[in-house]
């Protein structure tokens, strides 16, 4: 297994780990690139998914938006913005803000519409007002979804984020898109298994801090299913 | 305390729900509206803290129209309960029930010092306040679910088939406990339910309402039931009319027969004599300071020489002041002899109850 | 897609003469690209079925499997792809596979939810009919199950189509040659033209797929909650 000792023998060496062509500058660069877009999207995505939500109306365009999300191709964005643009952030944002919004507005709507209706009724009937019912008890009661979206955005965001290397910016992609053209198969490798493990991380640490935010009081219910499950309906 | 002016509430595809209603709701009563399915009576209920607007007609609420108050600031005076109740699923129970009182901006330790006090009012124990509404039984929720709508005391609570959702015997249990809170705090409350006998049960007042929202009848339990004012309300009362009617009416309300009492000493030919009068073939032996001892056969008193020396049976089933008729008809129907004894502290007999008294009573 | 002053930008972002020019070259990169997915779709159904039936049979499977396939799907496509050259070269079967893996872990997925979403009552029902359990599986549960699963079908077509275009970095792409190809010319005509083609071919595709599911479901056509 010449390929593995040869990628192990790459990603342990101490050149990798220093110096702006290093992995701990890389990465820093690829989260710079991710969470910026992140951040963008939930600003933009978040509004319109719960408004949406709160409003009981355009659901249709909500549930299906994350579908025609998935359809974007990346890649061709990323391009024509460059060319469009040139150099710099833009073109990886705008490709990146592009396929991270859907999924949060998808599941913030999903989530504020499993509210029950008779909580709603209930809080209601208390004499809350529109503001006090979205922020008091719709929103909390959607965290577990609108958390999901964020996270499934966050990591489809790191992952696609590997492009940005191939209009010469920086990021873990450079590992793959340097290497390719000149056959250094570790580096290629190498960069390849820092993106997939940068990527789990993301996965995981968003996990982390959705089980925080979440009040215990929630049943566990798998998120994706209850998505998915509407989606279908809608269908 | 609740005044309807000809309220009308017409939905957008046509139909109407509650037609040209007036209906005066006192203060301090229990009222029910009760009706088929359609008849309007969840409508009508949630016009009067505007959950939905009326299309025409007045409603007032303790002198204002309720139109001229904010709809928030209204509701925040109207305990409301639901039948799924609505708690909220997020936030502990403690959490729930102080939810008014956090809108109203009362300060921490008032807020705490009244759910404390709440949750002893609806039975619950302390232990609940930290956890979370999935982890609570059906009934527990329910006892909840009234606890939050009493927080601020609010004079009025308006109530759809709060106790629909649970099984028959904890309904019961809460029919009961509830009318025993409603002795304690007096509220206006306005009670919708598709069942009957949790009308007459738990309604000063009641007010059935027929398809369409049209009022059929607005009556105390017992007018409904002596004098049902057209046919669907004779039907929708039940053909057991007469029995819930007793079911109304204390043992109190009825005077006693003496009954063909003898003391143990008497002798058999008294005990005939006494029991021909009556026209039994029994008599009820009484013993010092009006001790009920039981019954006897009269034959077998003539036999033995002396009441006291024939075999004494005892009443099983007994009733007291407080009673129903209608469990008295139950003691009726149970005994050899007939009739329901009546007693008081002490087994002291009070007399008998017969079947013409019942008669006499409810026609 | 654009914005910007009509005129110059649009004149500038398509130059018609080219597209008319090279109409062959697009026609072959969006034949490749209708062959790259459909073989990876088909090839990911066919082995997402018998793993799904697997996972519902033995339930205790279900959580490993899933967490798996959920791992392997955090990974980004371009690495997935890479990562599968040392043992597959760079062939076409290194995009077939790598599309293939992605299709299976979204099919898998939703074939699992499908089935197990379908009401026990109906399940409990059909065995006390004298169903055998393939029959009933084929003639009850799979037919109940299809909704959830062509929801996932959706899913994983519209996504691979997107994929097909990164495979374009290893040598294949389909539509994805034309980014290439607006790349190295610096030239935005091939870029907006792949953009727009491979949107309208996922949206086409979706709707080509609602239209299965709502054929094959005739029972779910009154709306629900």
């Amino acid at each position: 297994m010449n390929v593995l000792t040869d990628l192990i023998q790459w990603l342990t060496a101490p050149e990798q780990w220093s110096g702006p062509d290093g992995i701990p500058a890389r990465t820093v660069q690829h989260l710079w690139y991710s969470l910026l877009a992140a951040a963008i999207a939930i600003v933009i995505a978040l509004p319109i998914g719960i408004g949406v939500g709160h409003a009981r109306r355009g659901g249709l365009l909500a549930i299906n938006l994350t579908n025609l999300g998935r359809a974007i191709p990346s890649l061709g964005i990323i391009i024509l913005v460059f060319t469009l643009v040139g150099y710099g952030v833009v073109p990886i944002e705008v490709a990146l803000v592009a396929i991270a919004v859907p999924p949060i507005v998808t599941n913030s709507f999903v989530g504020m519409r499993s509210v029950d209706p008779e909580v709603r009724e209930a809080a209601q009937g208390m004499g809350m007002t529109g503001w006090q019912l979205l922020v008091r008890v719709e929103l909390p009661i959607a965290m577990p979804l609108v958390m999901a979206g964020i996270r499934t955005s966050t990591v489809q965001v790191v992952a696609t984020a590997t492009l940005a290397a191939y209009v010469g910016l920086g990021g873990l992609g450079r590992y793959l898109f340097d290497g390719l053209p000149q056959g250094d198969l570790s580096q290629v490798l190498g960069g390849a298994v820092l993106v997939a493990v940068l990527s789990l991380l993301t996965e995981l640490v968003l996990g982390r801090v959705q089980a925080l935010v979440v009040s215990d009081g929630l049943a566990q219910q798998s998120a994706e299913a209850a998505v998915g499950a509407k989606v279908q309906k809608a269908a | 305390m609740i005044t309807f002016e000809s309220v009308t509430k017409r939905f957008a595809d046509g139909t109407t729900a509650v037609h040209d209603l007036d209906l005066e709701i006192s203060k301090g009563e229990v009222t029910i509206l009760v009706g088929p399915s359609g008849c309007g009576k969840t409508t009508t209920l949630r016009m009067i803290n505007r959950m939905i607007e009326a299309t025409s007609g007045r409603i007032v609420v303790d002198g204002q129209d309720v139109r001229q108050v904010d709809p928030p600031q209204l509701r925040r005076g109207i305990g409301y309960v639901i039948q799924q109740i609505g708690l909220f699923p997020h936030r502990t129970i403690a959490q729930n029930i102080a939810t008014v009182p956090e809108l109203s901006g009362w300060d921490k330790r008032r807020t705490e010092a009244r759910v404390a006090e709440l949750l002893t009012l609806v039975g619950l124990p302390a232990e609940v306040l930290d956890r979370y509404p999935h982890q609570l039984s059906g009934g527990q929720r329910q006892r909840v679910g009234v606890a939050r709508a009493l927080a601020v005391d609010p004079p009025i609570m308006l109530m759809d088939e709060p106790f629909g959702a649970v099984d028959p015997i904890v309904r019961s249990r809460l029919q009961d406990e509830f009318l025993r809170l409603q002795q304690e705090v007096r509220k206006t409350i306005v009670f919708v339910t598709h069942d009957i006998d949790e009308a007459i049960k738990m309604g000063d007042r009641i007010a059935i309402l027929q398809q369409g929202g049209v009022l059929a009848q607005y009556a105390p339990p017992d007018e409904l039931l002596a004098r049902p004012a057209s046919d669907f309300v004779a039907d929708f009362l039940g053909a057991e009319r007469g029995l819930k009617r007793l079911a109304l009416i204390p043992v109190s309300a009825v005077k006693a027969e003496p009954g063909p009492t003898v003391s143990p000493d008497d002798e058999g030919e008294r005990a005939r004599a006494v029991a021909e009068a009556f026209g039994s073939d029994w008599v009820v032996v009484v013993g010092d300071q009006r001790k009920l001892l039981g019954w006897a056969h009269v034959g077998e008193a003539l036999e033995r020489g002396r009441v006291g020396q024939a075999t004494l049976r005892p009443f099983l089933l007994q009733v007291r002041a407080e009673d129903s008729l209608r469990a008295a008809l139950n003691a009726m129907v149970q005994s050899h002899t007939g009739v329901a004894v009546r007693v008081s502290d002490g087994d002291r007999y009070e007399g008998l109850v017969t079947q013409e008294l019942l008669t006499r009573e409810i026609t | 897609m654009t914005d910007g002053p009509p005129t110059l930008l649009a004149a500038e972002l398509v130059r018609w003469s080219w597209i008319g020019d090279h109409a062959d070259d697009i026609r072959d990169a969006l034949l490749q690209h209708l062959e790259l997915t459909g073989l990876s779709v088909l090839a990911g159904t066919l082995l997402a079925f018998p793993m799904a039936l697997t996972a519902v049979r033995w339930p205790r499977l279900y959580a490993p499997i899933l967490g798996f396939t959920g791992a392997l799907f955090t990974i980004p496509s371009i690495a997935l792809f890479i990562l599968l050259i040392p043992f597959t070269g760079l062939q076409i079967w290194t995009a077939l596979i790598g599309l293939t893996i992605y299709t299976l872990l979204i099919l898998v997925r939703n074939m699992v939810e499908g089935l197990r979403g379908v009401d026990r009552d109906v399940r409990e029902a059909a065995q006390a009919m004298g169903y055998t359990p393939a029959r009933q599986l084929f003639q009850v549960e799979l037919p109940l199950a299809l909704p959830v699963i062509i929801a996932g079908l959706r899913i994983a077509t519209v996504t691979t189509i997107g994929l097909v275009t990164v495979t374009a970095l290893i040598g294949w792409g389909g539509l994805g040659q034309l980014f290439i190809t607006g790349f190295t010319l610096d030239f935005t005509t091939p870029l907006v033209v792949g953009i727009v083609l491979s949107a309208l071919l996922a949206f086409a595709a979706d709707l080509l797929l609602v239209g299965l599911q709502r054929g094959l479901t005739p029972w779910a056509r009154t709306r629900g909650s």
